[in-house]
């Protein structure tokens, strides 16, 4: 069997994010692997250790420090990695074709794991386009997965039941056959932290890297360009009700119901 | 920039959404933005066969409603086959901008759509600008906001729940079936397993009541849902008592939560943390009850009341009880 897993390198969620000249951030803050690509990562080697005959790939699209988010998945148990190193990342369209292609001219996919979205860009699509441009069948924010592997089957009669969470916490339960994509949510699993040596093993593995002109495809016509980035204040009024709790509490319901109208 | 002639007026696809026989009270938010910028809207019903809405649309200004189905195998909870018969539909009707609310229907829907048609998509818009297709939106979690240009032959959209206040503007309805026979051969829906926590929406709730930490445990719990029936307001809480165990994922907010958008946030025992901002920074007030004058929730609300959680709650709900205005209900 043969799973990729497609992941990202971001700025630490606890970061303060300023801004640098055309609408670029500052980038000298902690990078890390995205939170749900963290699961992703995580379900992929679980199913190589219970499943006999299993190679895990960690694929990113990135600049130069994408890299060490790369090692993290090798030191969580993914074999090895592909790298499409770039100093200038394409929008989310043309993102997951490079990344699909990468990965069909790699090998031939089982299982595709992305995280269910990204927590820059935010933009939540990327595990459908390379669904899309590979033409196989999705699901994301997957909180449950099982799979029916039998290796002397043809690829396409296995499947996968993938419980995808929705409004209120309920779960459609999806079947698909393989190959699919699994977007990753975050009650899919809990990710393990790697030991020392695995991190040090981790630093012998392979790594492959490619140039994304180099996969040979065409400026697609639809895009998605960001004109204006800004850092977002929000003006609060900051007023301490003072007094007993039952004055402060009945402050606090004249401001709301006079003054914010809220109800 | 925002002026459009009747000339190039566009057709606006919306995909309706409906949440216990009824439309969702935020999909009329998303109609009058659309229908601000002076384009043909045509109302896109996929779930249900059997629910009559077009007092309900036309009311806010709907003139084409085009139901959808599909034969022999029903649209009905299948995102696939849906993406399939919209696309057909805004194919024969000439709709070339499409959008939705974000939610965890439209998260599903409107990119697999978008990724079908190859065309750019953003989601969770605070703003669109349907004239020249600039669309605003939220990014690291909230920390900036994007002014993104999309280019290409379809334009998608998802819309942050409660940005635009809904605006009536009563017309004509004119319904339109719109039989299609789209499969799913890769992907089916077996099964659909309640969540421990049904009738929890809140990314579309209008107030919302949290708690943090400072909960303790499930039962505690009941002193934010006495408040909230008063207020008619959805519980939420912060990572910490979900990973603990006392409420579900569901009534989670923040980054790795729900983003939320209420006209009011209570925060109680909750620190404000940036990642539990990251969900609910755009609330219109944010109010926080907290033992800590210093926590960051405290010096980031409108209005603050230092206390305990267990004091003050029920105060605030006994309080609330009084007033004419919420008694109504
Ligand atoms: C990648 C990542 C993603 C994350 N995603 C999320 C997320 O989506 N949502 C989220 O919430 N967190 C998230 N977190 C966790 C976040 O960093 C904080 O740990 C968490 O928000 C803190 O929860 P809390 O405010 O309930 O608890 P604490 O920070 O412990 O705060 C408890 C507060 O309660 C107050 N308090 C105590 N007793 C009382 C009382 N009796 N009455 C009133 N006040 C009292 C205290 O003064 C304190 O301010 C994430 C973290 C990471 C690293």
């Amino acid at each position: 069997m043969k799973i990729y897993v497609c992941i990202k390198h971001v700025p630490d969620s606890a970061v303060q994010i300023t801004l640098m000249a055309k609408n670029q951030i500052d980038e000298s803050v902690t990078f890390l692997m995205n939170p749900y690509d963290e699961h992703a990562v995580e379900e992929a080697v679980r199913l190589k250790e219970r499943i006999a005959d299993c190679e895990v790939v960690a694929v990113t699209l990135g600049k130069e420090g994408a890299l060490s988010t790369l090692q993290s998945a090798l030191a969580m148990g993914a074999d090895r990695g592909v790298f499409i190193k770039t100093d200038d990342p394409p929008d989310a369209i043309l993102t997951a074709k490079l990344l699909a292609t990468a990965i069909s001219q790699d090998g031939l996919p089982d299982i595709i794991f992305t995280g269910k979205e990204s927590i820059d860009s935010q933009g939540m699509q990327t595990a459908f386009r390379i669904g899309a441009a590979l033409d196989i069948p999705v699901a994301v924010n997957v909180a449950a997965l099982s799979l029916d592997w039998d290796s002397n089957q043809v690829s396409n009669q296995n499947r996968v039941l993938a419980e995808c969470e929705k409004s209120g916490g309920d779960r459609d339960v999806i079947e698909m056959h393989l190959p699919c994509v699994i977007g990753a949510g975050k009650s899919l699993n809990l990710p393990r932290y790697p030991t020392l040596p695995q991190i040090m093993k981790a630093r012998k593995k392979k790594i492959k890297q490619i140039d994304p002109d180099s996969l040979g495809i065409e400026k697609p016509l639809a895009s998605m360009e960001i004109l204006k980035l800004q850092v977002t204040t929000y003006k609060r009024k900051n007023r301490i009700l003072e007094g007993s709790p039952e004055q402060a509490v009945s402050r606090l319901i004249k401001c709301l119901h006079e003054e914010e109208k809220v109800f | 920039m925002t002026l459009t002639t009747e000339n190039n007026a566009k057709k606006i696809g919306i995909l309706i959404e409906f949440e216990n026989g009824k439309i969702k009270k935020a999909e009329y938010g998303v109609i009058t933005a659309a229908r601000e910028a002076g384009h043909e809207l045509y109302a896109l019903v996929t779930e249900t066969e059997e629910i009559d809405c077009r007092e309900s649309l036309q009311i806010y200004g709907i003139e084409k409603i085009v139901m959808l189905s599909s034969k022999p195998e029903h649209l009905k909870q299948n995102p696939v086959r849906q993406a399939k018969a919209i696309i057909m539909a805004m194919n024969h009707f000439g709709i070339h901008t499409l959008c939705g609310l974000t939610s965890p229907w439209g998260k599903d829907l409107l990119p697999r759509i978008a990724a079908a048609l190859d065309a750019p998509l953003v989601i969770d818009c605070l703003h669109v600008n349907f004239a020249d297709n600039i669309a605003q939106k939220p990014q690291y979690s909230g920390k900036t906001v994007a002014d993104i240009k999309v280019r290409g032959t379809y334009y998608i959209f998802g819309i942050r729940p409660n940005v635009t206040e809904a605006v009536e503007a009563p017309c004509r309805a004119e319904i339109i079936h719109f039989e299609t026979n789209v499969d799913s051969k890769r992907f089916k829906v077996k099964d659909v397993k309640p969540g421990a926590s049904r009738g929890v929406n809140l990314s579309e709730a209008d107030i919302i009541i949290s708690g943090g930490r400072a909960m303790r445990n499930t039962e505690n719990y009941k002193i934010l849902y006495d408040c909230a029936e008063v207020l008619n307001a959805a519980v939420g809480a912060s990572r910490v008592a979900v990973d603990a165990g006392w409420v579900p994922h569901a009534m989670q907010v923040g980054q790795t939560g729900a983003t939320v958008n209420p006209k009011l946030y209570i925060a109680c025992g909750i620190s404000g943390s940036v990642q539990h901002f990251a969900g609910m920074k755009t609330a219109g007030i944010i109010v926080a009850v907290n033992t800590d004058p210093d926590a960051n929730m405290m010096r980031n609300c409108d209005y603050g009341i230092t206390g305990d959680l267990f004091e003050i709650v029920p105060i605030f709900t006994r309080q609330l009880k009084e007033v004419p205005e919420l008694n109504q209900l």
